[in-house]
């Protein structure tokens, strides 16, 4: 189990492979799709302290505010590969250190996570209610209006954040591992050999 | 004999199916979710995968919060007697649906796709999406499926024959589809996912009979032999993909395969598949002699 205390250095990242699990410390922010699009197309100054060295949650929480401000009740991963067109460009631009989401991304984002000295990280989806009790804090809050709740990115500061790292800084990806195989037992499965 | 429907009364327990739906996953989900963690190898990514998500399911329900944040699509089936008002029940979900989003136990999730706002309450445009029948039963019978997006992503159809997969009109053709649509979607639907397929149809009438497939129970038995054939045929192939439990390998890549049947044009042949999450979010509610009953 490795701990990984955000920020991170390049050092600490470059150690983790495919397979290794992780918690994390620290503060992150959210960023899902209509972030994605505005960091590209705007490259906000604001946003940068936030996102070098640190790590990008594709998430787009349950929350909920009260008197003591906001929390997170649901909060599990989203789709990655939809980030694809833009992963590679923000990874490099921000600095970003590290991706958590779900499903794996593609050869763009592999080859960003091994110029940079990135990680992709898995958490699970759909485990929504036990990632929201490893967010200790939401920080801060940005582009809530403009993007509604699921979009807006959320500065959070996260505790033993469970994830399994499925795509390293050396060009390992568990992705493609498990697709080999699958699609040889599907080209078997559809196109039996005659015999 | 029309029922009574007491509308304010009838909006609490939408709320409360709404409730349970968005928390709780049915004892049949949970079970094939507890035997196929006992056949991953122990020490596996599967096994450990199974049992975050066995633990996710008891906090959600034990802290009544959403199971999962993407509480999708609702998409409710409600069945009703002669003299029972749809505009009543149409806008007593609505109510109910803009509460739960108000308590967080549904996340905002209707977009215009022209302007790109959230409505910010669920309700919107086909929003709830409503699916109304009337029946001889002297009942209201009310199903609700929450649907996340990146299932529905990985959702599909196809068009038979398809040459690339040299699947004819059959269910051989079926079956292959099935197997690629699957391997494509890898881990993307959160899988271990559960099908429903819909065969036949216009491409409308296909995507219905699929969705509909979900509402089944998943220990129940297809009644056309054919078909239930299909179905263990496929739970048992898929199942030797290799995808596993979020595409982290294993044996579990789906937890079941449900087959519905509609008649089609001669000149048309499709085949939909409704990829489920395991995070299968389906309950539905009973109004009888002036009980509810959920289930």
């Amino acid at each position: 189990m490795h701990k990984i205390t955000l920020p991170v250095e390049e050092k600490d990242i470059r150690d983790l492979h495919v397979g290794d699990e992780v918690r994390i410390y620290g503060t992150m922010i959210t960023a899902r799709d209509a972030a994605h699009k505005y960091l590209i197309e705007n490259t906000p100054e604001f946003i940068k302290p936030y996102l070098e060295d640190s790590f990008i949650y594709h998430c787009g929480p349950v929350v909920k505010k009260s008197g003591k401000g906001y929390q997170f009740v649901a909060a599990g991963p989203t789709t990655s590969i939809r980030e694809e067109p833009y992963e590679s460009m923000i990874i490099k631009q921000y600095h970003v250190r590290g991706i958590i989401g779900k499903g794996g991304m593609g050869d763009q984002t592999l080859e960003a996570l091994n110029a940079n000295g990135s990680v992709y990280l898995h958490a699970i989806g759909g485990l929504a209610s036990l990632l929201a009790q490893s967010v200790k804090k939401v920080r801060d809050v940005f582009m809530l209006e403009e993007f509604g709740v699921p979009e807006a990115m959320w500065v959070i500061d996260v505790e033993d954040f469970p994830a399994v790292v499925t795509m390293d800084s050396h060009g390992g990806s568990l992705h493609k591992e498990i697709f080999a195989h699958s699609e040889a037992m599907t080209q078997r499965l559809i196109h039996p050999v005659q015999v | 004999m029309a029922i009574q429907l007491d509308a304010g009364r009838f909006e609490q327990q939408i709320y409360d199916l709404i409730v349970k739906a968005s928390t709780d996953l049915a004892p049949d989900v949970v079970q094939a979710i507890r035997t196929a963690k006992e056949h991953e190898a122990e020490g596996s990514p599967a096994k450990n995968v199974l049992g975050m998500i066995l633990r996710n399911i008891d906090l959600a329900r034990n802290n009544r919060t959403p199971i999962c944040q993407d509480t999708g699509s609702n998409i409710y089936f409600i069945h009703y007697p002669v003299g029972i008002s749809t505009q009543i029940l149409q806008h007593a979900i609505h109510q109910a649906t803009e509460r739960a989003t108000r308590d967080s136990i549904l996340r905002p999730n209707a977009v215009d796709p022209v302007s790109g706002k959230n409505s910010g309450t669920n309700v919107g445009e086909e929003s709830p999406f409503l699916h109304f029948e009337e029946w001889d039963a002297d009942s209201i019978q009310v199903d609700l499926m929450l649907k996340g997006g990146g299932c529905e992503n990985v959702s599909t159809q196809y068009k038979l024959p398809d040459t690339s997969l040299s699947a004819g009109r059959d269910l051989n053709g079926v079956y292959k589809t099935v197997i690629d649509a699957v391997n494509k979607a890898q881990g993307l639907g959160c899988a271990p996912g559960i099908l429903g397929i819909g065969i036949g149809g216009d491409r409308m009438v296909s995507h219905l009979t699929a969705k509909k497939q979900l509402f089944r129970k998943l220990t129940d038995k297809n009644p056309h032999s054919d078909l239930a054939e299909m179905e263990q045929r496929l739970y048992d192939d898929l199942n030797t993909l290799g995808i596993g439990p979020m595409g982290f390998g294993g044996k579990t890549t789906v937890l079941g395969v449900k087959i519905g049947a509609a008649h089609r044009v001669p000149a048309s042949y499709f085949v939909s598949i409704a990829y489920m999450c395991w995070a299968f979010r389906r309950h539905s509610l009973t109004l009888k002699d002036g009980e509810v009953h959920y289930a």
